[in-house]
């Protein structure tokens, strides 16, 4: 177990394409990271230059206080596991599990033992003796897990390994592997796309975008205060309302809607406002509201997304399904429940209106037992 | 397997009936011909000949020369099969790993594949001739006074040299084809679990390439058999009669220069023999080892 520092890397391709540009992340010791974006936004580089499967262009890694980046992968004390699970398929699954360990010559009997105790973890006991292509998906992830537990490494790599497997085992292992995480407490980063995946298993996120970190924070953080526009429409499901309005004074002009904040928001003018669809409410009578068209309904079950129009603008409104939907209605919001960008660069603007006390605001990240 | 139905139960006869009849004009026919006639002791000139029981086999399997031209294919065949492995996966394992120029590298080696056996023969004749050849002077500077068509070893030497050299592309191609047909992300996984280059390939690469390595051994063993017939002929024809040759060129000097042609039938027949031998023993024992994706 370690903690990983990764200091300024950056990726650059021959050919001067830039991958990954100029990365900060300190990982504690124990963490579970989830670097999270859309496909290109070089979270699998960034990963795999910490595996040692890129080389560094720039910048430095340590793992356990030890920098790595001239040392083989197999030297850097970690486990990877990958999208495919690239498991080895001329052996048993005994022996894909102790391949690592005979190569490092671990003694036979340790070998035996520490193979039973993850088969035992990860219920594989009876296809130990079974090939790779004589299992199922869950499985075959199964033992991709369990070649990275028996290594008992530094620290977990994770590359988007549960994006194989139907959506209902996706949500079963991904439990499994929060719960194997906190119970061998290895640091582990770890990449998806899956922006629902990476709010179930982070202590804390890292949102990236073209190369480049747009935020690090613990789930709920990021969820509640997105540092960008980006990190906004990426994290939630749906994503958040982006549209345009103008401030005057503490008031807000939103398509036909004037809403009273009550204070001054340290900007004025034109603002990017950001509204998450489970924060509007249907609002009856027309005062201090936003009037809403609705276009279409999606019934989730649980509660519906309505999509429509507030003045020349698309929407978003999480509500409940048990409320009957008139034709045309209006929208409310909590005001501390705004979030206010800014137009040109798309950073989040801090004001004094904000619902603070619901999260906490220093991203510190949470100690694990 | 899927059933096929046909409107007709004659119509899938009729269908492989060309395929049965060139197997069948070629291959049957011939070696029951050769059977037959390896019974019999023909007239050299055609008139008529005389039954003469098991007593070609016993001449043949008898005769020191025969065995002395055995003893040398089975050398000849394992050096030939082994070495054009050997080098195939080395330069296919080279290859895969070089990224810059890769294409032209790779067309380089396989070009040589493109040569007709004869004219490999001739060249590698030349490349050995006692006057012109540059090997043999570069044999010449570490005192190795080379004779390739009159020292026994010397020629036994260039032919191997030219058959070797004449195999390795398209064991190359293969090879390289099998490396690269290895996951990307497998071998990530072994690079990751395995320090050694040497030992990831011995306990991955290896036996991930076993189908094809089978394959090829299987090939090999043949081509170094058989057909080394034109680079043998180029090497050692119109030579001073103490040259190494392997069995199939004996079949056919005693069959064609020799006008024996029950002996040379004889030959052919345990020839066959000896293939229908390994191949049985290659695919029951060898290939159980071979792990198929």
């Amino acid at each position: 177990m370690a903690s990983i520092d990764i200091r300024d890397v950056s990726k650059i391709y021959n050919g001067g394409v830039t991958a990954v540009s100029d990365v900060n992340i300190d990982i504690v010791d124990g963490e579970f990271i989830v670097l999270v974006g859309p496909s290109g936004c070089g979270k699998s580089t960034l990963l795999r230059m910490v595996a040692g499967l890129e080389t560094i262009s720039r910048g430095e890694v340590t793992i356990g206080g030890r920098t790595v980046n001239d040392i083989d992968p197999a030297d850097r004390d970690i486990a990877m596991v990958f999208q495919n699970y690239a498991l080895y398929p001329h052996m048993t699954v005994y022996e894909n599990l102790a391949y690592g360990l005979k190569n490092r010559r671990t003694p036979k009997a340790e070998i035996d033992a520490r193979v039973a105790e993850a088969a035992r973890m990860l219920e594989l006991q009876p296809y130990l003796e079974r090939k790779p292509r004589a299992l199922s998906g869950g499985q075959r992830q199964r033992v991709a897990m369990g070649r990275a537990i028996v290594r008992k490494p530094s620290a977990f790599l994770f590359d988007e390994p549960l994006s194989n497997l139907d959506a209902k085992l996706r949500v079963s292992m991904r439990g499994e592997i929060k719960r194997l995480q906190r119970r061998v407490g290895t640091t582990s980063l770890y990449v998806t796309h899956d922006q629902l995946e990476a709010m179930t298993l982070a202590d804390r996120l890292v949102v990236l975008s073209g190369g480049r970190i747009e935020q690090i924070g613990r789930p709920l953080d990021v969820y509640h205060r997105p540092a960008t526009t980006f990190v906004a429409s990426f994290i939630g499901s749906p994503a958040m309302n982006l549209v345009s309005g103008e401030l005057h004074g503490s008031k807000l002009a939103l398509g036909p809607a004037l809403i009273d904040l009550g204070t001054n928001v340290p900007t004025q003018g034109a603002v990017t406002v950001g509204l998450r669809a489970e924060d509007l409410r249907l609002h009856a009578d027309a005062e201090g509201s936003l009037p809403f068209r609705i276009d279409y309904v999606e019934e989730l079950g649980s509660q519906r997304l309505v999509h429509g129009m507030v003045g020349d603008q698309a929407m978003v409104a999480a509500l409940s399904s048990e409320i009957p939907l008139p034709e045309t209605t209006s929208l409310s919001i909590a005001p501390s429940r705004l979030h206010f960008f800014d137009t040109a660069s798309g950073q989040r603007i801090d004001w004094s209106g904000e619902a603070v006390g619901q999260v906490t605001v220093t991203a510190a990240p949470e100690a694990v037992a | 397997m899927k059933r096929v139905q046909f409107s007709s139960p004659f119509l899938p006869y009729l269908f492989i009936a060309p395929q049965m009849a060139i197997i069948f004009v070629f291959f049957y026919w011939p070696s029951v011909q050769a059977i037959q006639s390896s019974f019999f002791l023909e007239d050299p000139f055609g008139f008529g000949s005389t039954f003469v029981g098991l007593s070609n086999y016993s001449d043949a399997l008898g005769s020191v020369q025969y065995q002395a031209i055995a003893r040398f294919t089975v050398v000849f065949t394992a050096l030939v099969t082994f070495l054009s492995l050997g080098i195939g996966v080395l330069l296919a394992v080279k290859a895969d790993t070089v990224l810059k120029g890769s294409a032209t590298y790779k067309t380089l080696l396989i070009w040589v594949y493109a040569i007709a056996p004869p004219v490999a023969g001739l060249m590698g004749m030349m490349f050995f001739d006692q006057h012109i050849g540059p090997l043999v002077k570069f044999a010449a500077l570490f005192g190795w006074d080379m004779k390739v068509g009159l020292n026994y070893y010397d020629t036994a030497f260039a032919m191997i040299a030219v058959s070797v050299w004449k195999q390795i592309p398209y064991n190359f191609i293969f090879i390289l084809s099998g490396l690269q047909s290895i996951p990307v992300s497998v071998r990530e996984a072994a690079a990751i679990d395995c320090r050694s280059g040497f030992r990831r390939f011995w306990t991955m690469t290896l036996p991930l390439l076993a189908p094809t390595a089978f394959f090829l051994l299987i090939i090999n063993m043949t081509y170094a058999l058989f057909d080394t017939f034109g680079v043998i002929d180029v090497m050692v024809k119109d030579k001073a009669a103490n040259n190494p040759i392997t069995l199939v060129y004996k079949v056919y000097m005693d069959g064609f220069r020799g006008n024996d042609l029950g002996g040379s039938s004889a030959q052919s027949v345990i020839l066959m023999i000896v293939v229908f031998v390994l191949t049985i023993f290659q695919f029951r024992f060898i290939e159980r080892r071979v792990h198929y994706n």
